[in-house]
């Protein structure tokens, strides 16, 4: 419990960091912040002047702040002067499919990658290693983006087994999420395979070999355990990659999702939209690794001692 | 022969491959001829011995776009990933070395910009900068910077109980000299595992950004944009979209080649024989001898699967452990 209460006061600067980041940045673009904000919307003179109130841009800047940062804790992220709806109902609409598409990649990585790093690195040098670190070496090299388009092209275009837009069935979910879990599936063997050839030279499992357990039970019930701590730490910390991956795969996809919708306020100047998402995803970042901090403290007693001690 | 042998015997590949990066970032036209932005009527038309990559929707040359577009994503990713290792090593020696007020201060800066993703670091500086290969180089930096400075300064921490930093600091030098003397000296070897593994996913997040829209913008050949305006050709015109994706593939199996070319070559744990003798970096000499130090045994593996991961993960969260991210076994 210590533990935990000690990773949240960390995480409170890390957020009041990413607040100010995205209040800051109104600041930072040329001209005015109020005229910044309503940038595609062609304003009148009259709401311009009613954002500079709303924005309280005659007072000094650290009341500019406190006054943000007030608002986004009741839930105000601001509006998206082009839609006219809120930004939190703009993101929150659109974050199910892209949660839906970042879940199920990550479940192509975990079901491709755990078992391959362990079977790699069961026996190293075997072919199921050989095969394996071919694979994964693949995985790392090509981009995602291209893997999508040849397995459009080979599924989609030329066998015609899954649909290449996105049309609400469960089938046009298969080619996104393999192509954008792929990568990941190579990293988790990377890290799993050399985790398990290391665990494996390790006192303890000698002496369970001594004792007479059998390879699979030394596996299961002791290397495993530790093997599997760096994946999912890894996992946490690529949670900002995957969704920029996301992004990519949903345009490709004709998906209409987060990413896609954050690629489109940046050609459109959507600041406001700008704004919050920096905000929510910064705080999805920071939640996540919290999550993985508290899985990695309950697989592993050792994190927890030595954060204590340190 | 072990895996780290056979590979080191691979040098001539290694060196051919970053020759090719310098010409296609110096002289494109050395390989291509002719305009790459030049309309023809031979509209979507397949490979042939005229276009081997087959020409696009405007009749413009495909090879010619593919052999000039490498130079915006090439230069966003080394620019990038420069400028990056300038600051991640500045941040990590203060986040380090600096008393206890400035390196808190900078490692909770590091914790802020790790909790932003690149799209949204992309989506801060365009919206500042607008668009552009410097843009994307500045969001390539700010996206590689806290994994950089995380891993420069664990090292630090590391190397400043040594003893020979110690007298440094008892003779009288200053924590600066003592960082720039002592210090940044045995963290080339470091640095350069970081930066040779690293441009591969550097040439992967600037195409994935120009494949956004948010580099290099169209008519002028780029990788990424490329791909993405062929994608629409997919079922008609196959070639449109797949050889430029198939340059950004190669491009990074090379440059993760002859990162782990690298990094075997500066391996504290490898076998010297097998090691040519400081044929590519011949600086490097001195720092790979202190590398071999057995105080450095136990080390994380200075090779990240992923610039902003395994650099976390050896960091702070398993104190106990090394991470052997990506490392091959003999």
């Amino acid at each position: 419990m210590a533990y935990l209460a000690r990773r949240l006061v960390l995480a409170v600067p890390v957020l009041f960091g990413v607040t100010l980041i995205a209040f800051l940045l109104i600041h930072l673009l040329p001209g005015d912040p109020a005229q910044v904000m309503l940038f595609g919307s062609n304003p009148t003179p009259d709401q311009i002047s009613n954002l500079r109130n709303q924005l309280g841009l005659d007072h000094p800047l650290w009341w500019q702040y406190v006054h943000y940062i007030g608002q986004v804790l009741h839930g105000d992220l601001g509006v998206s002067y082009l839609t006219q709806n809120t930004v939190a109902h703009e993101l929150l609409s659109r974050a199910p499919s892209t949660l839906t598409l970042t879940g199920a990649s990550m479940l192509v990585a975990v079901l491709i990658g755990v078992p391959l790093g362990f079977l790699a690195g069961v026996r190293p040098g075997s072919l199921v290693d050989r095969a394996a670190r071919a694979v994964s070496f693949l995985g790392v090299s090509v981009p995602y983006f291209w893997l999508a388009l040849v397995l459009v092209l080979v599924f989609s275009v030329n066998l015609h087994l899954l649909p290449a837009i996105d049309d609400g069935t469960p089938q046009a979910l298969i080619l996104p999420a393999f192509s954008l879990g792929w990568g990941y599936a190579a990293i988790l063997t990377r890290l799993i395979r050399g985790r398990v050839i290391e665990e494996y030279r390790q006192d303890y499992v000698k002496s369970a070999r001594a004792r007479g357990c059998s390879r699979p039970r030394i596996l299961f019930r002791h290397a495993a355990r530790n093997s599997i701590i760096p994946a999912v730490t890894t996992l946490g910390l690529q949670f900002g990659n995957i969704l920029t991956g996301a992004a990519v795969t949903e345009v490709i996809f004709g998906r209409s999702g987060l990413g896609s919708f954050l690629a489109q306020s940046i050609t459109s100047k959507n600041i406001p939209v700008v704004q919050g998402a920096v905000v929510v995803i910064g705080a999805g970042y920071i939640l996540i690794n919290l999550l993985v901090d508290v899985v990695v403290g309950a697989i592993d007693p050792r994190t927890r001692l030595a954060s204590e001690t340190a | 022969m072990t895996a780290s042998q056979s590979r080191l015997r691979a040098w001539p590949l290694a060196v051919l491959a970053v020759l090719a990066g310098l010409v296609l970032l110096a002289a494109p036209g050395l390989i291509a001829h002719g305009d790459p932005t030049a309309t023809t009527d031979a509209v979507l038309q397949g490979p042939s011995s005229a276009h081997w990559f087959g020409t696009d929707q405007l009749g413009r040359d495909v090879f010619g776009r593919v052999v000039h577009g490498a130079r915006p994503v090439l230069a966003a990713g080394f620019l990038g990933v420069a400028l990056a290792t300038l600051a991640g090593v500045t941040l990590g020696l203060l986040g380090g070395f600096a008393p206890k007020f400035v390196s808190s201060l900078v490692m909770r800066l590091v914790d802020v910009l790790l909790a932003l993703p690149v799209l949204l670091i992309a989506l801060l500086v365009m919206s500042i900068l607008g668009t552009g290969v410097i843009s994307i180089a500045i969001a390539v930096c700010i996206a590689f910077t806290p994994g950089y400075a995380r891993v420069i300064s664990s090292s630090v921490r590391r190397l400043r109980s040594a003893e020979y930093v110690q007298a440094s600091r008892v003779f009288g030098s200053g924590g600066v000299r003592t960082a720039l003397r002592h210090l940044v000296p045995n963290l080339a070897t470091e640095v350069v595992v970081l930066v040779s593994s690293g441009i591969g996913w550097a040439v992967l997040t600037a195409t994935t950004l120009s494949f956004l829209g948010l580099g290099v913008q169209l008519p002028a050949p780029d990788w990424g944009s490329d791909l993405a305006a062929g994608a629409t050709y997919l079922s008609t015109a196959w070639w449109l979209s797949t050889f430029p994706g198939l340059a950004i593939t190669v491009t990074i199996l090379l440059a993760n080649f002859v990162g782990d070319y690298l990094a075997t070559l500066l391996d504290p744990r490898g076998d010297a024989r097998f090691r040519p003798r400081s044929l590519l970096l011949p600086g490097l000499a001195a720092s790979r001898r202190i590398a071999r130090r057995p105080a450095r045994a136990g080390q994380a593996d200075p090779r990240p699967a992923a610039p902003d991961s395994a650099a976390g993960a050896a960091d702070t969260r398993e104190p106990a452990a090394s991470a052997p991210a990506g490392k091959e076994q003999p």
